[in-house]
């Protein structure tokens, strides 16, 4: 049975006590939260805060050392092929090839991800992210804005119901970031339920339904974006002040 | 097991093709592989050793080192971007990464070996026609077993500080049994020794890849871990 989310729909990600500790350091220390359709949460938090072990954790790169993850209520289990196919992960690296061109990147992982037709998937995400032209070039390339471009694509071939974002404005120019929150802002139209990490506040507030700030390994804040974003950057920025 | 096999074969033809595009291993194998054999066939006094006694060591080790530029580069490909993350997140099980890997491994080492065979004849003045197949059979049931450990330990060495430096400490240890098993059989195969004399080399480094095989397979899993 799944739990409800923030916002009381019924959860597609139910996140619960997760804890996580690197030796002497305990990156985290209990987080909760849960997540229904189309719903969004930006975690911000200073360096340092598990904001990325938490989404490792969430996309199945990390065993946590207690607490559980749940997909639609299935207990997420590390190496479960069926789980791995509900995640695509986005983050600052592109996890691509520089020396494969971007159709043979996308075909190359639509074959892992068992994808019907590869090449035609690859063809139509290619066109999704405006890099059809580019489909025989090679990646090492492409600016930084298109190798974005192409691992949005690559991380979408498989269409996954849960997205995670880890920092996926970092290095981008101001027009290669707008043209990525056109795209994310299309996957939030298209309901699919995200977790966004990143130090950007008003990036995060953009694209969020629910925003969290995170220090030290646990969540110190959590709520809808409807409450009071002035609150919530005051907090960010006291958060990040402790930090400094 | 049809998905894991075309898992697998995504992944090899990736690393074939990523390695044809650069080339850069593979070319380097193969001056290290001339530079060895050269430099061998002049150190050496002709009148003190034959070329035939000391052929078979040379040929392993050549064989042996330049087949760890292309381990060394296996898992070094996927730090690029950390494409690693890239197939730990998708549903390809560790089992197919592992046999993929090994592969493109095979392939790698395989065409090495082809190039350097002849260049060992031609430097050795080793007449290899009328010893061919058996020579083949050796060096194929060899490579299995050096290429499967191989494969395992640069999935180990890849996230250490010094892997180019690590690959062979780890994996140098393990190639004691079928380089032993190889250079035996070479030598009695270059010296025409009747089969039989081969029969217990060939059934230990059948056993080495055996085992190996099964093991590196079944314990790939765990080296993947965080």
């Amino acid at each position: 049975m799944a739990a409800a989310s923030v916002s009381g729909a019924a959860a597609v990600l139910e996140v619960a006590g997760l804890t996580k500790r690197f030796g002497h350091v305990r990156a985290l220390r209990g987080v909760d939260f849960a997540l229904g359709l189309g719903e969004s949460l930006a975690v911000f938090g200073p360096n340092g805060a598990g904001k990325t072990t938490l989404l490792r954790i969430l996309a199945g790169l990390l065993k946590p050392d207690g607490g559980a993850v749940r997909f639609g209520g299935e207990l997420l289990v590390r190496g479960n092929a069926a789980h791995r196919r509900r995640v695509g992960l986005i983050s600052h690296h592109s996890l691509l090839y520089d020396g494969l061109t971007a159709a043979e990147n996308l075909v190359f992982y639509g074959r892992l991800y068992s994808v019907a037709e590869p090449r035609a998937a690859a063809e139509r995400a290619l066109a999704g992210v405006g890099l059809a032209a580019r489909a025989s070039d090679l990646v090492g390339t492409f600016s930084r804005g298109m190798v974005q471009r192409l691992a949005i694509a690559r991380a979408l071939l498989h269409d996954p119901d849960v997205m995670l974002l880890d920092e996926p404005f970092s290095g981008l120019d101001q027009g290669a970031a707008a043209t990525l929150r056109e795209l994310l802002g299309r996957l939030r139209a298209e309901r699919r339920t995200m977790v966004l990490v990143t130090h950007n506040i008003d990036e995060g507030l953009e694209l969020a339904t629910h925003v969290a700030i995170q220090v030290a390994g646990r969540f110190v804040s959590l709520g809808s974006r409807d409450g009071d974003l002035a609150a919530y950057r005051a907090r960010y920025a006291e958060a990040t002040a402790r930090d400094v | 097991m049809s998905s894991l096999l075309a898992q697998a074969w995504a992944i090899a033809a990736k690393d074939l093709l990523l390695e044809f595009r650069s080339r850069t291993a593979f070319l380097s194998a193969l001056v290290f592989t001339a530079l060895v054999l050269a430099i061998f066939n002049f150190a050496r006094d002709p009148t003190a050793v034959s070329a035939v006694d000391l052929a078979p060591g040379i040929l392993w080790i050549t064989f042996t080192f330049a087949g760890m530029l292309g381990l060394n580069r296996a898992f070094g490909l996927e730090r690029e971007n950390h494409a690693m993350d890239g197939l730990l997140l998708s549903p390809a099980s560790r089992t197919a990464l592992y046999v993929g890997k090994t592969i493109a491994n095979l392939a790698f080492v395989g065409a090495v070996e082809a190039i350097a065979l002849p260049l060992f004849a031609l430097f050795f003045d080793v007449p290899l026609w009328p010893v061919l197949g058996p020579l083949v059979l050796v060096i194929a049931l060899a490579t299995l077993g050096f290429v499967a450990v191989g494969t395992l330990m640069s999935s180990m060495a890849v996230n250490t500080r010094f892997a180019e430096l690590m690959l062979p400490v780890l994996l140098l240890p393990f190639l004691v049994t079928p380089i032993i098993g190889a250079v035996q059989t070479t030598a009695r195969i270059l010296t025409h020794r009747p089969f039989v004399e081969l029969v217990p080399w060939l059934k230990l480094l059948t056993a080495y890849d055996i085992t190996f095989v099964v093991l590196c397979t079944l314990i790939f899993e765990f080296t993947l871990e965080e």
